[in-house]
């Protein structure tokens, strides 16, 4: 009661249906090319109209290359997906951010940074990822296709309310670690199901002192614990990163939304349905070394030894390793590393592209480890080269891609080929994720860059 | 599609894993269809465990097994975690399950099953252990999942469980009505609330 997410949600409940669930407004719904076309096609076949059409924004970003976005995709399947989006938009009346227009970009980096995910509303995409916008004070989440569909059809979703919980880590982050080895740190104590019908608001010391790439990067990642969504209550600053973004509020209709926004936060009396705290000092730098995000340890630490810890065949821990061809009890410090990949709505903001160039600055790629470098967005690509970060990247021997999801799911071209052993800063290390056969390590911008001028897995505080 | 639900019975297709992702239940190269031919998906349900990477047969795969068959699929807990694409509940519903039976399952994922008439049944540990055995011992093992009652009973053991469903969702299932006639039939309340919040 009186937490952060009861007073958002609480303030958009249109009718609660007798023995069901809740008729939830939604403020905005983000629209990407895959998880949409059945949905538009089923508005067709009900001979319906977007209800409220200009608080849908549409863009691709699973599909769209990483190269040549000037040319036609050569994919015609793909193509077809992206070219559909555009259609579907202009007939409904829908904004649309084309690939290469400057707007484009993966939909949970373009959301925050174009100002369109504000603190307070309700936010939903059919996209699990969509928990990301839950960092700008949101109540934010992802649904299918269905869903997708229905917050179309009449600007709201039918939602049983989910239980609370808070999550505190306090303390302070020790050197090289950072918001990606608190979400990785998190999912391993959670597992992947451990937060499964709640929503998390995160909070701590350590929390208050991200950056907003930083609760980004958090929030995104709430999904891998099973959470709907997670959250962070706005402070100065969400509302310094807010400031002047196309679609935030202006002169005096800003002054109101802060007032309103700093009533955003859990009350002193607030009462979670689970609480849990860790402490920032237990976290290191972190990997995963099995194919689900919840497998994961300290970089130093060795894969968990069946013997000492319980796994039943069922968990799949052996199926895992098996997979991703390590033993128990192995430590990975060392093992060569095939291809790197930093990007995804996970950390392909441009405070990651910072952290990358000032690992990779003055040292040189390794030869034998294909690296992509992947800007979340064209707004990041060009904050890239407005810092010179480029420079520093080019002359470290990588190479800046185009915008979009690129190898976190392979969709495009960016396969990770079978066999082959990647470090990434995505968010999932599922059996074939990132290309079928492909083997995935989920790691920090740090840790990833550590592994691509070594070639090894390499702790990055040794390079700091 | 909006196949009405009463009372099923039947045999199951056993898959003792936990934490089945969707991205399993169908990998993400078999997204990029832009209609919903349940058949497409229903093909490609389980890909890369159903088919070498040759294209083979994986004979060691349950689906690939005659032994077993039928509308209900049973899995280990956290089944349907990650990825929020509905595709994975089309490919459910279009290899011809109706039930998929778990002692947990991820809420986009359950969600989806729903509205694409599979019905999701959480069931307690034990029960989910006793069936798994049940199955093992006797691959012709039937279970009858009665919606109207809420309750799942193991035909081997005789043992059932009441299951949760809303009321609400449980009249869409039974009579075929989805999610959007209610709220399109809502849409002036929708009005009256934007109105109120101005």
């Amino acid at each position: 009661m009186n937490t952060l997410f009861d007073k958002i949600w609480d303030r958009h409940v249109v009718q609660v249906v007798d023995d069901g669930p809740t008729q939830l407004y939604i403020d905005r719904l983000y629209c990407h090319e895959v998880t949409t076309p059945q949905a538009f096609d089923g508005m067709r076949a009900r001979g319906l109209k977007c209800f409220r059409p200009q608080q849908i924004f549409c863009m691709p970003d699973h599909n769209t290359p990483t190269h040549d976005q000037d040319k036609p995709i050569a994919d015609p399947v793909s193509k077809a997906q992206v070219d559909a989006l555009e259609r579907n938009a202009a007939e409904f009346g829908l904004t649309h951010y084309g690939m290469m227009s400057k707007d484009n970009g993966i939909i949970h980096v373009v959301g925050p940074e174009k100002g369109l995910s504000l603190p307070g509303m309700t936010i939903v995409c059919g996209d699990s990822h969509t928990s990301t916008h839950g960092a700008m004070g949101a109540v934010a989440f992802g649904i299918g296709t269905s869903e997708v569909e229905m917050v179309m059809a009449s600007q709201c979703i039918l939602q049983q309310k989910p239980k609370s919980m808070r999550i505190s880590i306090n303390g302070t982050l020790g050197k090289g670690v950072t918001a990606k080895d608190v979400a990785l740190y998190l999912m391993a104590q959670l597992t992947t199901s451990g937060a499964t019908g709640y929503f998390v608001e995160y909070a701590g010391d350590v929390v208050r002192n991200l950056s907003m790439e930083g609760r980004l990067t958090l929030c995104n990642l709430s999904i891998e614990m099973g959470a709907r969504g997670g959250m962070i209550a706005p402070d100065e600053t969400t509302f310094e990163y807010i400031k002047g973004r196309e679609f935030a509020p202006k002169g005096e209709d800003w002054d109101k939304a802060v007032a309103y926004w700093k009533t955003l936060k859990s009350g002193e009396d607030a009462v979670f349905d689970k609480e849990l705290t860790f402490d920032a000092a237990d976290i290191e730098p972190r990997i995963t070394y099995g194919t689900n995000p919840g497998m994961g340890i300290g970089i130093t630490e060795a894969i968990p030894d069946n013997g000492r810890i319980a796994h039943s065949p069922e968990q799949g821990f052996e199926k895992a390793l098996q997979y991703m061809g390590f033993k128990p009890g192995q430590r990975l410090l060392g093992t060569k590393v095939d291809y790197v990949f930093l990007g995804a709505c996970t950390n392909g903001r441009i405070e990651d592209f910072r952290a990358f160039a000032s690992m990779v600055k003055g040292r040189k790629k390794a030869d034998d480890v294909v690296a992509w470098l992947v800007p979340g967005s064209w707004a990041v690509d060009k904050q890239i080269r407005e810092e010179g970060l480029d420079k520093v990247l080019t002359e470290a021997g990588f190479e800046i891609r185009q915008p979009g999801c690129s190898a976190c799911l392979a969709m495009n071209d960016d396969k990770i080929p079978a066999g082959k052993l990647s470090v990434s800063t995505s968010n999932r290390n599922f059996e074939g994720r990132q290309g079928p056969g492909a083997r995935t390590i989920l790691a920090s911008p740090l840790t990833a860059a550590a592994a691509a001028i070594t070639g090894v897995i390499t702790d990055p505080r040794e390079l700091l | 599609m909006k196949q009405k639900f009463d009372i099923i019975t039947s045999t199951c297709v056993p898959l003792p894993l936990e934490n089945v992702d969707t991205d399993q239940i169908i990998p993400a190269r078999f997204l990029k269809a832009t209609t919903r031919e349940e058949s497409f998906f229903g093909d490609n349900l389980f890909r890369d465990w159903r088919y070498n990477a040759d294209g083979t047969t994986n004979k060691d795969f349950v689906l690939n097994d005659p032994t077993y068959g039928g509308c209900i699929l049973v899995a280990g807990k956290n089944f349907g975690s990650g990825s929020s694409r509905e595709h994975a509940a089309w490919a459910i519903a279009g290899y011809g399950f109706r039930v998929v039976i778990s002692s947990f399952f991820a809420d986009i994922h359950k969600n989806n099953e729903l509205n694409n008439f599979v019905l999701p049944v959480q069931v307690s540990e034990d029960f989910l252990a006793e069936l798994f055995q049940s199955i093992k011992a006797n691959a012709k093992t039937e279970v009858r999942v009665d919606l109207p009652n809420q309750t799942v009973t193991n035909l081997a053991t005789g043992s059932s469980e009441h299951f949760d469903i809303n009321g609400y969702k449980k009249h869409c299932l039974m009579n075929g009505l989805d999610d959007i006639d209610f709220l399109v039939q809502n849409q002036n309340k929708t009005e009256q609330w934007e109105q109120q919040r101005k």
